[in-house]
């Protein structure tokens, strides 16, 4: 998510792949060094939707669709 | 006369000015931020006045595919969106305790108690892009609804523990969310009546055997 343009897609590729995990490996470590918060959209065996923080591309569910990088909370309107 | 006249005119002008300002300081904003992004390169930061909208409608998109349907229906249809407090906390010391928030877009993250409607805390938190020097302008609303939904979902502790606390009625007006939660009840009531609606076709079947 981009501040004033919304969703964009920054990387995509397969984890099978070396190149292209490598590729993801990196993309995901610049995306957390720029400050930002990633967090993988999931399903539980119920059928509930919920979501889950990811500090490190391990963290990730090798069989998840997308991780969604957005600006870390910052305390507002003090 | 000439005296009256000319004080009458001063008046003038000087609410003149006090209602122009504030768009004259907009125009400028704009035209600053217009030309820090043409100076930055960045082409696709020039003005659109499309862009913003068509953000919010991928960002609604993106929200729907990552919430309940329950959840989506309500944010669509209430504007806001209610999650249960407690639901990421590993160790359970807070499971148990029946608490909920309210987020909405671009205003702090309430925090109340279901049974009584009692409101708890404004939770004062935002998404700041620290990508760009000159900043940029935030988050489209649904975006930033998905990302208190994620973050609260994910690592409750973890926001809470970013955002600032304040009292209630600090940034929200307490009878907005009081009718917010009537409005939210109501609904509730209406949604669950549909589905019983819908099932008692089903139900009013005879078993077979």
């Amino acid at each position: 998510m981009r501040p004033g343009f919304g969703e964009q897609l920054i990387a995509e590729g397969d984890v099978d792949v070396v190149e292209e995990e490598q590729a993801l490996i990196e993309e995901f470590r610049r995306q957390l060094d720029q400050g930002m918060w990633a967090a993988v959209p999931i399903t539980r065996a119920d059928g509930r939707r919920e979501a889950e923080m990811v500090r490190a591309f391990e963290e990730i569910p090798r069989d998840t669709g997308r991780v969604i990088f957005f600006p870390r909370a910052a305390g507002g309107a003090a | 006369m000439i005296v009256a006249l000319s004080a009458t005119a001063i008046v003038v002008l000087a609410l003149l000015w006090e209602i122009a300002m504030p768009w004259i300081d907009r125009r400028l904003e704009a035209r600053r931020a217009r030309r820090a992004a043409r100076r930055a390169g960045d082409a696709g930061a020039a003005y659109d006045p499309g862009r913003e909208r068509r953000a919010e409608q991928r960002a609604r998109e993106l929200l729907k595919s990552c919430v309940n349907e329950e959840e989506w229906a309500m944010y669509r249809d209430l504007g806001f969106l209610r999650v249960w407090g407690g639901q990421s906390d590993a160790d359970g010391e807070l499971r148990g305790v029946d608490y909920a928030y309210l987020i909405y877009p671009h205003k702090p993250i309430v925090a109340y108690l279901p049974q009584t409607g009692r409101l708890l805390n404004e939770y004062c938190v935002e998404f700041p892009d620290e990508t760009r020097p000159y900043g940029s302008p935030r988050l489209p609303d649904s975006d930033d609804v998905l990302a208190k939904w994620m973050a609260l979902r994910g690592d409750e502790r973890r926001i809470i523990s970013q955002a600032n606390l304040h009292l209630p009625g600090r940034q929200i007006d307490p009878r907005q969310i009081q009718r917010d939660l009537w409005r939210l009840s109501r609904w509730e009531r209406e949604r669950l009546a549909r589905a019983m609606r819908a099932d008692a076709p089903r139900l009013a079947e005879p078993a077979d055997g």
